[in-house]
């Protein structure tokens, strides 16, 4: 496998988002509505999700394409952190809500409440929005991860577990009397620091913010991967318990990479909720964290570019398949999975790195090395 | 002689006649229909006992007494919808009744009337019948039925009858003022032993309206014996409540950890092999002729197993067993397998949910003490149990079960003795599926017939397997007791869903301790 070759793909990556960050806002506000040029802003909202969607794949291509834990429960973090970024956006809309309480968001009314909850303290401060998005998400991970890898809980156990998280937080969420909404959600937001979230100047802001995000999300992600630190991150991955014997405290190793996976999950989060409009306990599903993991095994794991790649890639896919045969997308969906796994073990960007590769002299592989690169798969 | 016979003969006669004369007095008191003639009237038909009374008090319940405008009769339309002569029990031909006036009726008359054919049926040739009218009394309290309650009490040889009519009698005597105060106490009792809500409530009525010291002395006492009782018996249907449960997750646990256990590798797509199990239930249902009606769980199980067991080696064949060694990638390929079934299944028989109605035997419900279990829920635990039983037979006295135990042990030495794994993993997971068929045959019952059947399962069925291990299915039955019977406990505590809440953060922290499970196997392997 060619490491430069993926590092020229990483190159290439940057300079696509920066381009992006700048093209886009130029072709929505600038380019006249009616020329062949111009984006329609909803194209922009749209794009703008899937680059939240390619945020949180990333996230994920670091925890199980470089550390080999397969969670099936990032979109527990990515939901909380867009749910803080609702509370923010619900405190903003302060008197102009249905009910016109300058301190309470309409649901509290509704619900006949008359103090604000303190888990909403603070949150008209978009700083401290900002910290509650990076904090919330890092400190559940911090527990959960400290826990389950100090137990030295691996496989297919750790996945179940992750799942589980999601679900039990997805039952939380959808309760009245838990404080963020239940079962509709936040929603109806009107200001994000002053601006109008409606207007196309806020969508292509958001938009280019975004895409900087995911631009500067994989150079952290790389500068990680890359380092001393990633090469033994690695180790862990292919050989755990070799790495233990080695002498490295293999569960830190887990825990600081699962935590940083689980900030970048839920400030994507945090920049979608504006987007799109509305959070709400669904994003909690178990199903959506695992068609994360799809968009990651599609992509290609264990390269960063290619998650991104297959979150962009599946979810276009699926906007076409939904709107033009909606019975169809599930077989499509259900089809990805079994043949990602079956046909494509490094996704799209494995076959591409593979393909132009240069042609490696021909050697019999005898059957003990084959199961041996199997074995080596496994783990 | 036979003067003394044709004595008796005319006595007889005349006792009929005059028993007629009463009759038509009284029915004459309905064509006035006026609140207060109506009421002596029903009061008079309760007391008479005249075997055409209940037929018309009936009617009159349900306003279909009539009143013939031209001819001045009165008459009743039976439910069958022919009109008949109240008086004769005649029926009239040729009538258009749709020009008759109804007999009004307001709310005290319908308590009037359901006390009088409370008292009326009081003399019914079947036992069960006679409860049931010796219970409307008891609920009704009506202080009218006392005498005939009374009359039945003395006749009465069947013991429940006996009892339920004592009830009755303790529950007009309780209320009733101007009875003497030992008879009230005594009928306070009779109430606590009888021990229900019900007599709860009207020990508490009892209480409320009383002055009499003594009296109110004996109904706290009863109340205080009546709230213990029914708070142990509530324990009881809890705990019965989670043993149901308990069942219904070791069906569709159970298969799960036999695939677990055997080839390490979790099948995302267990809950589709329930739901089409499901689905083979409802189609065996829509394709029997109504006379083998009662047959058709009987045909479902196997049909069931074999189904899901045919999907669940498909399952195997052209995907899992390409990715042996690859536990999470076999957890990704399955959950896609998922989609697609449950994409299937909604194109072949539409989004919405199928009905399947139980059989005769399945529905009802069975009361003991103060419990209340549907049939349905009892033979799902009698199927549950087999299933176990059956299973633990085929893993310990069969020789697929010992290779099968061999291959969940070591994998590797059972394949160097020379068990064909591969085999093994097919049978095994064909296994497995058809067992979450044979739980979707009784999810069916249950539980809505829909492709998001399965959804609703699976995550359970992990917790349970998690919980359990995959060493023993003692762990599995271990795991479903504990969280079925935790569940149905909190539930009356915090709630259903912070029950489930609770539980699955317990789950997490479990599993920190124990990572394998409560029956974990035992080996030197460094990576288990």
């Amino acid at each position: 496998m060619s490491t430069s070759r993926l590092d020229r793909f990483g190159q290439a990556f940057l300079v696509l988002t920066i381009g992006f960050a700048i093209l886009v806002p130029i072709l929505t506000l600038a380019v006249p509505k009616d020329s062949a040029f111009a984006m329609p802003p909803y194209l922009v909202a749209l794009l703008g999700k899937y680059v939240c969607y390619a945020i949180l794949a990333l996230a994920l291509d670091l925890v199980w394409g470089y550390c080999g834990i397969l969670s099936l429960g990032h979109g527990a973090f990515f939901a909380l952190g867009g749910y803080a970024m609702g509370m923010y956006l619900m405190r903003q809309i302060g008197t102009r809500g249905v009910y016109a309480n300058p301190l309470l968001p309409d649901f509290m009314v509704f619900l006949n409440w008359h103090e604000l909850p303190v888990p909403w303290w603070g949150f008209n401060s978009f700083a401290y929005a900002g910290l509650m998005v990076v904090l919330v998400p890092g400190l559940l991970a911090f527990a959960f991860g400290w826990f389950a890898f100090r137990s030295r809980v691996t496989g297919v156990y750790l996945s179940i577990i992750t799942q589980a998280l999601t679900y039990a937080l997805k039952l939380a969420f959808f309760r009245n009397d838990f404080g963020f909404g239940g079962n509709n959600g936040l929603t109806d937001f009107k200001d994000v620091i002053g601006f109008n979230v409606q207007s196309d100047e806020t969508r292509a802001t958001l938009f280019s913010i975004s895409v900087l995000t995911l631009a500067l999300a994989f150079v952290v992600g790389k500068a990680i991967v890359s380092s001393k630190y990633g090469k033994a991150l690695i180790a862990v991955r292919d050989a755990e318990s070799r790495v233990r014997f080695l002498g490295y405290r293999v569960e830190n190793y887990k825990l600081f990479v699962w935590v940083v996976s689980a900030v970048i999950a839920g400030i994507a989060g945090a920049l979608y909720v504006p987007q799109v409009g509305i959070i709400n306990p669904s994003e909690f599903d178990p199903a959506n964290s695992i068609e994360a993991v799809i968009w990651v095994a599609v992509g290609g794991r264990g390269t960063l570019v290619g998650a991104a790649l297959g979150a962009l890639v599946v979810n276009f896919a699926k906007t076409y398949f939904t709107g033009a045969f909606p019975e169809y997308w599930l077989f499509g969906l259900g089809g990805l999975f079994v043949l990602v796994t079956l046909f494509l073990p490094k996704g799209i960007l494995g076959l591409a790195l593979t393909r132009r590769a240069p042609q490696a002299p021909l050697t019999p592989e005898t059957p003990a090395s084959t199961k041996a690169r199997a074995q080596e798969a496994a783990q | 002689m036979f003067v003394r016979l044709l004595a008796i003969l005319a006595f007889v006669c005349c006792a009929t006649l005059a028993r007629a004369d009463l009759l038509d007095d009284t029915l004459a008191k309905f064509l006035e229909d006026k609140f207060p003639q109506t009421a002596a009237a029903v009061a008079e038909l309760a007391a008479g006992g005249s075997p055409s009374a209940a037929p018309i008090l009936e009617a009159l319940g349900d306003n279909r007494l009539l009143i013939d405008p031209v001819g001045h009769i009165l008459v009743y339309r039976a439910t069958s919808g022919e009109v008949i002569n109240a008086r004769t029990g005649e029926k009239l031909t040729g009538v258009d009744a749709s020009g008759f006036k109804k007999v009004r009726v307001n709310n005290p008359l319908r308590s009037a009337i359901a006390a009088a054919l409370g008292a009326l049926t009081l003399a019914n040739p079947e036992p069960s019948k006679r409860v049931a009218a010796a219970d409307a009394v008891f609920k009704s309290r009506d202080s009218k039925a006392l005498k005939a309650v009374e009359a039945a009490l003395a006749k009465e040889t069947d013991p429940r009858a006996a009892e339920a009519l004592r009830q009755a009698r303790a529950a007009i005597l309780a209320l009733d003022a101007s009875a003497p105060t030992v008879d009230r106490v005594a009928a306070i009792e009779t109430l606590k032993a009888r021990g229900d809500e019900d007599a709860q409530g009207l020990i508490d009525e009892v209480a409320a309206k009383t002055d009499s010291p003594e009296i109110k002395a004996a109904a706290a006492a009863a109340l205080a014996s009546i709230k213990t009782r029914l708070a142990i018996w509530n324990v009881v249907q809890n705990l019965v409540y989670g043993v149901s449960a308990s069942s219904v997750l070791l069906l569709a646990a159970i298969g799960l950890a036999i695939t677990f256990g055997v080839m390490g590798v979790i099948n995302m797509a267990h809950g589709e092999m329930v739901m089409l199990g499901a689905y083979a239930t409802f189609v065996v249902q829509s394709l029997l002729p109504p006379s083998l009606y009662q047959w058709s769980l009987a045909i479902a199980l196997p049909l069931a197993f074999l189904v899901a067991g045919a999907v669940g080696v498909l399952i195997e064949r052209l995907i899992i067993r390409f990715l042996y060694g690859r536990p999470l990638e076999t957890l990704l390929a399955t959950w896609g397998v998922s989609l697609i079934l449950q994409q299937t299944v909604r194109t072949i028989f539409g989004a919405n949910n199928k009905e399947v109605t139980a059989p005769d035997f399945m529905s009802g419900s069975v009361q003991w003490g103060g419990l209340s279990i549907t049939a349905g829920r009892l033979w799902i635990v009698a199927l549950a149990i087999l299933v176990f039983v059956a299973l633990q037979f085929v893993l310990r006295a069969t020789s697929f079960g010992l290779r099968m135990r061999a291959v969940t042990q070591n994998r590797r030495m059972a394949s160097s003795m020379g068990i064909s794994t591969g085999r093994i993993d097919m049978l095994a997971f064909g296994l497995g599926s058809g067992i979450a068929g044979i739980a979707g045959v009784a999810l069916s019952q249950i539980d809505n017939v829909s492709p998001n059947l399965g959804q609703g399962y699976i995550i359970d069925s992990f917790m349970v397997v998690v919980l359990g291990g995959v060493g023993n299915l003692w762990g599995t039955l271990l795991g479903a007791l504990t969280l079925g019977l935790a569940n149905k406990l909190l539930e009356p505590v915090i709630g259903a869903v912070l029950g489930k809440i609770l539980l699955l953060v317990f789950i997490i922290l479990f599993i920190q301790k124990r990572p394998r499970g409560l029956f974990a196997l035992k080996g030197r392997a460094v990576e288990a």
